[in-house]
């Protein structure tokens, strides 16, 4: 009984946003399936009495002053820019809504 | 594609459906720098120059927090009454956009830092709705994109967008109210009444600008509708767009006349974002999503818990100033006023300056009158705000003793006002200057009045025969002689001793 | 004439600083090996000849002023793992999205190299974004282990490893998120520490698993790491998770451990770290180097930690999850690569088919499963439970270091596999990190020794040392005392192809 459906392994590329190829798609569904086989044990000890661990080091309220540091300049920050107009990233026409 | 959507009458829904209101607002606070990095968090400046690797997601950057930032959201929290977590984390919202550097926000999700308030808001009749507060929490601003191409600048029909990423990482609170029910056909103004209340709070604190115009405070309205009868809510939209007080409650009535008409013709409400349109009062769909967004909330691990010592909390509780409540139910008792009077002076945005100006010593209604009516009026005409206006509370109050005094009348006060408007000095450098003074010098009434009499015979007759109305005339003609200054009064009792004599 | 190459870095620093011989001399005769070998090994993704001299140049020219040496290990060159940022110099993270960027800042750890006077002689190879156990992940082409060409140098960090055992660097810097610096140690024969988490600063360092990725130091000997240690640790305020305290005195420890006395110390073998799957050459080597520490005057006993077994597949539940977030920047729109902009395709495909293009096949799997182990419905079964097994895992730590002061395993279940032997399977790829995840998880500090060859096929492997959070001194007193009693290992690293004689 698979873990993972071929379908569900493209939705998760799409939220991914990788443009896998039905090629990768069968080979990526099988090995996929094969590790969430294996790491699906985890839930065997995970107790609700256990707490869950998100930070390895024990520290809180680590904040700074609200004070000016110096950052980088418009041509450092757009020094990578695969395109640029005006100061501005350049991007493609944008599909999706603002959040 | 865009049909004009059918909506019901208003009285119609109100009478057939109970409205449900969430009402969602983001506060961009007035720290100097950023929320994880010390960028300045600032208007204008040229595109990308308020950045760093941080705030611009390159690889390897971190984050960490602004201290003012948490000050910020737990002063909010506190003015709201709500519940100051003693311990909570941020978590990263994933989502793909390119006003997001990180292609996650990071923000807080089942932790918020402040939770279970309430705010009190007046409506304009005075009466008082209590709007349950959910949550308040942090996260950060995303950069603003250019849409280039298309017909209106929005992002329809662009060719492609630029993006500047000065205002990512600007801190932002994002308060959340629980659903608001039970308010009928007033849903809308309450919306509208929230929002403008929770704006005077925000100023009162000082954590932002809140300018709806700029961004600073933003509104997203969420609402459905209940049939009456029934209690399980209905499916809700979102508006989003909505850049004014008044446009919230246009959105919040549009919506609800909207979903009425299609729930009414038998359809079912889709669950969507809304845009709310400026010109014409109503709201359009936004781009359907195939499925809704799953944003994989997860603890974010590169920054560590927020335990607010109990302390700090009732430090930052003493720094709250009077809420703004708290001050009308004050004010309206120190000064005695009326609901409606209540009502006048917070709406003319004058209280800070009338207060000031008593606190200079005049009397509470000597300084409503002053702001509320006159410079009022004067501020509208010169279309400025009435703390722009070039004379301070110390001077009102000093036109308002010399009145009191007898030394200006109301006429003469109003002249003086308008001379240290003018930039011509103090109100008693006006006076002098101008000669403004009462005439209080009987002798000299008296040679007024005594011209005034010779001028016109008939009317001190008049006089003599009994119709005392009749010396009006010559009071007015005094008044003229004296350009304004003699006390009207004096002037009548000198002219019907004058004639009786 | 002796060869710089084959000298320690505790070596080369003394000579430099009595100026003996020059940090120029000693940068150029690496970068004269580097380009003798490195076709053949293929250690190095970029050279920066120019800017380490002019690094070792600055150092002596300051000692021949008589200013005192910056650092203990100042003139002594290193090679930086291509995921550390070097502003002006290329990072490419092994990955084709980054193929061409150059990082407008410094990391930490690249900067306090710089401060130090350390030259960086370049960056080296490694699995693409940190992820994999051979180096094959590379979008640049495999490494080769420099005791065997047709073996894998282990990864992620394998041209860090490579680079020492080859003699193109006395010093080098990995990271390690689940024994991506010590598995290669073990498998070329060389020393490799992963600090306590927090230890050593993320600022710079390219995310991979945000709350397991640590740099640490690599070297041939552990004086050197522990040098090069105390150079890169301590507290950074760029970084929320970097801990305030201290480097812990490891250079004390190291020197300590070199008079050879372990009387006193308590060694716990980790019982679940043996049998099945584990070569017999890699037991055999380990049992020995169990005895030596007994020979040294340690109290060896056995130690349960049963929840270990849960590590591996809770650790490829979090890396991936926190991998499919921090990798989601990569997007095309601010930095890296970019394919499809011609005008037909929207920023989402333009993303989409970036990503595609600049990814391997194995960081591919893990956003995937990363992105699942997140997804609404899911994670509380993966994600969620995961991070349960972290408490477990620390739990059976905290009980073992009651016990003893330091645990010890074999490093990793086999000596260096064959290249292309488990490019197919994701799965015994996996396998390789079974000893070195648990660390990771609980955040402890962690070493590999070479515990001498293979009986088996002359390879090397790895004794690895485990010792609680903050506690890193005890890693290098065993470490140096182990090491004296075992004798030199890397004198046995086979003449490499290319070399003149």
């Amino acid at each position: 009984m698979p873990n993972i459906s071929r379908d569900e392994v493209a939705h998760l590329a799409k939220l991914a946003r990788l443009a896998v190829t039905d090629d990768e798609l069968n080979v990526f569904a099988g090995q996929l399936d094969q590790i969430l086989d294996a790491v699906a044990k985890v839930s065997e000890v995970a107790a609700d009495d256990v707490p869950p661990t998100s930070h390895a080091v024990p520290l809180t309220n680590v904040f700074r002053e609200d004070v000016i540091r110096p950052g980088l300049t418009q041509q450092q920050a757009l020094a990578g820019a695969p395109a640029a107009e005006d100061g501005r990233f350049r991007v493609p026409r944008i599909l999706g809504e603002e959040q | 594609m865009t049909a004009v959507a059918e909506v019901m009458d208003y009285a119609e829904v109100v009478e057939r459906f109970d409205p449900v209101l969430g009402l969602e607002v983001h506060v961009e606070l007035n720290t100097k720098t950023k929320m994880f990095c010390g960028c300045p968090n600032e208007f204008g400046g040229e595109p990308n120059t308020h950045v760093c690797p941080t705030c611009l997601g390159l690889p390897g950057a971190l984050p960490v927090l602004n201290g003012k930032g948490v000050e910020g959201a737990i002063r909010i929290g506190l003015a709201l009454h709500c519940e100051i977590a003693e311990w909570c984390r941020f978590a990263r919202k994933n989502y793909f956009y390119p006003d997001m550097p990180k292609n996650f926000q990071t923000s807080q999700y089942d932790e918020p830092i402040a939770f279970n308030g309430y705010l009190d808001v007046t409506l304009d009749d005075g009466e008082v709705v209590r709007v349950q507060i959910e949550r308040a929490h942090m996260e950060e601003d995303t950069g603003k994109s250019l849409h280039v191409g298309g017909a209106t600048g929005r992002i329809h029909g662009a060719e492609h967008s630029l993006l500047d990423y000065n205002r990512a990482g600007v801190p932002l609170i994002e308060i959340v109210t629980k659903p608001i029910v039970g308010m009928g056909e007033r849903a809308p103004e309450v919306a509208r009444a929230y929002v403008t209340a929770l704006r005077d709070l925000l100023l009162a604190l000082d954590v932002s600008d809140v300018r709806m115009d700029q961004g600073s405070l933003r509104c997203d309205a969420n609402v459905s509708l209940m049939p009456k009868g029934s209690s399980e809510f209905g499916t809700r939209t979102e508006t989003k767009n909505v850049n004014s007080f008044r446009s919230v409650e246009r959105a919040v009535r549009y919506e609800m006349t909207r979903q009425a008409a299609v729930l009414v013709s038998g359809g079912t409400v889709t669950q969507e974002t809304r845009h709310f349109q400026e010109a014409d009062g109503t709201t359009s769909s936004g781009r359907t999503k195939e499925t809704a967004e799953d944003y994989r909330y997860f603890p974010e691990p590169d920054l560590v818990p927020i335990a607010p010592a109990r302390e700090w909390v009732e430090e930052l509780r003493g720094t709250l100033p009077e809420m703004p409540a708290a001050r009308r139910k004050r004010i309206q008792t120190e000064w005695s006023l009326s609901a409606e009077e209540l009502r006048d002076l917070f709406n003319s945005g004058a209280v800070d300056l009338v207060e000031a100006t008593v606190a200079e010593g005049a009397k509470p209604n000597d300084a409503r009158s002053w702001w509320v009516n006159f410079l009022a009026q004067e501020a509208n005409a010169r279309e400025t705000e009435l703390a722009a206006l070039p004379i301070t509370p110390a001077q009102v109050a000093r036109v308002a003793a010399l009145v009191d005094s007898g030394e200006l009348t109301n006429k003469l006060a109003r002249e003086v006002v308008k001379g240290v408007l003018a930039g011509e000095g103090e109100p008693d450098e006006v006076v002098e200057k101008r000669g403004l003074k009462v005439v209080s010098d009987d002798s000299a009434l008296l040679a007024a009045v005594d011209e005034a009499l010779a001028a016109q015979p008939d009317i001190a007759d008049k006089i003599r025969g009994g119709k005392v109305q009749a010396a009006g005339a010559i009071v007015g003609a005094v008044m003229k002689a004296t350009k304004g200054q003699a006390d009207a009064k004096r002037v009548r009792e000198l002219i019907i001793e004058r004639v009786g004599a | 004439m002796t060869d710089l190459t084959r000298l320690s870095a505790a070596e080369l620093a003394e000579k430099i600083h009595a100026r003996e011989v020059s940090s120029a001399e000693v940068t150029q005769a690496h970068l004269d090996r580097i380009g003798q070998v490195d076709d053949f090994v293929h250690a190095f993704l970029h050279v920066d000849a120019e800017g380490a001299l002019a690094a070792a140049r600055a150092v002596d020219s300051a000692l021949a002023d008589g200013q005192a040496p910056v650092s203990p290990i100042a003139g002594v060159p290193l090679a930086l793992k291509d995921v550390l940022t070097t502003e002006g110099v290329p990072t490419t993270c092994g990955s084709k999205t980054l193929e061409h960027w150059i990082p407008p800042y410094d990391a930490t750890v690249t900067r306090k190299l710089r401060e130090a006077g350390v030259p960086i002689l370049g960056k080296t190879n490694m699995d693409e974004f940190a992820m994999g156990s051979s180096t094959e992940n590379s979008a640049f082409g495999p490494t080769h282990n420099p005791w065997d060409h047709a073996r894998i140098p282990g990864g992620s960090g394998g041209g860090s490893a490579a680079s020492l055992a080859a003699f193109e660097a006395p010093l080098a810097i990995g990271t390690d998120t689940g024994g991506s610096i010590r598995q290669p140690g073990a498998v070329t024969g060389t020393v490799g520490v992963k600090p306590t988490y927090g230890g050593v600063s993320r600022y710079g360092l390219v995310a991979f698993s945000s709350s397991l990725d640590q740099a640490g130091p690599c070297a041939r000997t552990v004086l050197d790491a522990a040098l090069l240690h105390e150079v890169i640790g301590g507290w950074d305020p760029l970084d929320s998770t970097s801990i305030d305290a201290p480097v812990p005195p490891v250079v004390a420890a190291a020197r300590e451990g070199l008079r050879g006395d372990l009387t006193g110390v308590k060694v716990g073998v980790v019982k679940e770290f043996s049998g099945e799957g584990y070569q017999g050459g890699v037991q055999r080597s380990f049992e020995g180097a169990v005895e030596q520490l007994k020979a040294l005057g340690a109290e060896v006993v056995e130690v349960s930690c049963p929840n270990f077994v849960y590590a591996l597949p809770a650790y490829y539940l979090i890396a991936p999850s926190e991998c499919s977030s921090n990798l989601a920047r990569f997007d095309a729109m601010r930095y890296g690569l970019r394919v499809a902009d011609d005008g037909s395709h929207s920023a989402e495909e333009v993303m989409s088919l970036t990503r595609e293009a600049g990814f391997g096949p194995e960081v591919k799997r893990r956003i995937m499963l990363g992105t699942y182990a997140l997804s609404s419905g899911y994670y509380d079964a993966y994600y969620g439970s995961a991070q349960k097994v972290r408490t477990l895992i620390s739990r059976d730590f905290e009980a073992a270091f009651e016990k003893v002061d330091v645990l010890v395993s074999p490093t990793t279940p086999t000596t260096a596999f064959k290249i292309g032997e488990r490019v197919d399977d994701p799965m015994a790829m996996y396998l390789a990190d079974l000893c070195t995840i648990p660390s990771n998880l609980a955040g402890n500090a962690a070493m590999s020794v070479p515990s001498g060859l293979s009986d088996e096929d002359g390879l090397p492997v790895g004794l690895q040392i485990m010792a609680p959070a903050l506690a890193d001194d005890r890693l290098y007193r065993v470490g140096a005392a182990y090491e004296v009693a075992r004798g030199s290992i890397t004198d046995r690293v086979p003449e490499l192809k290319g070399v003149s004689a």
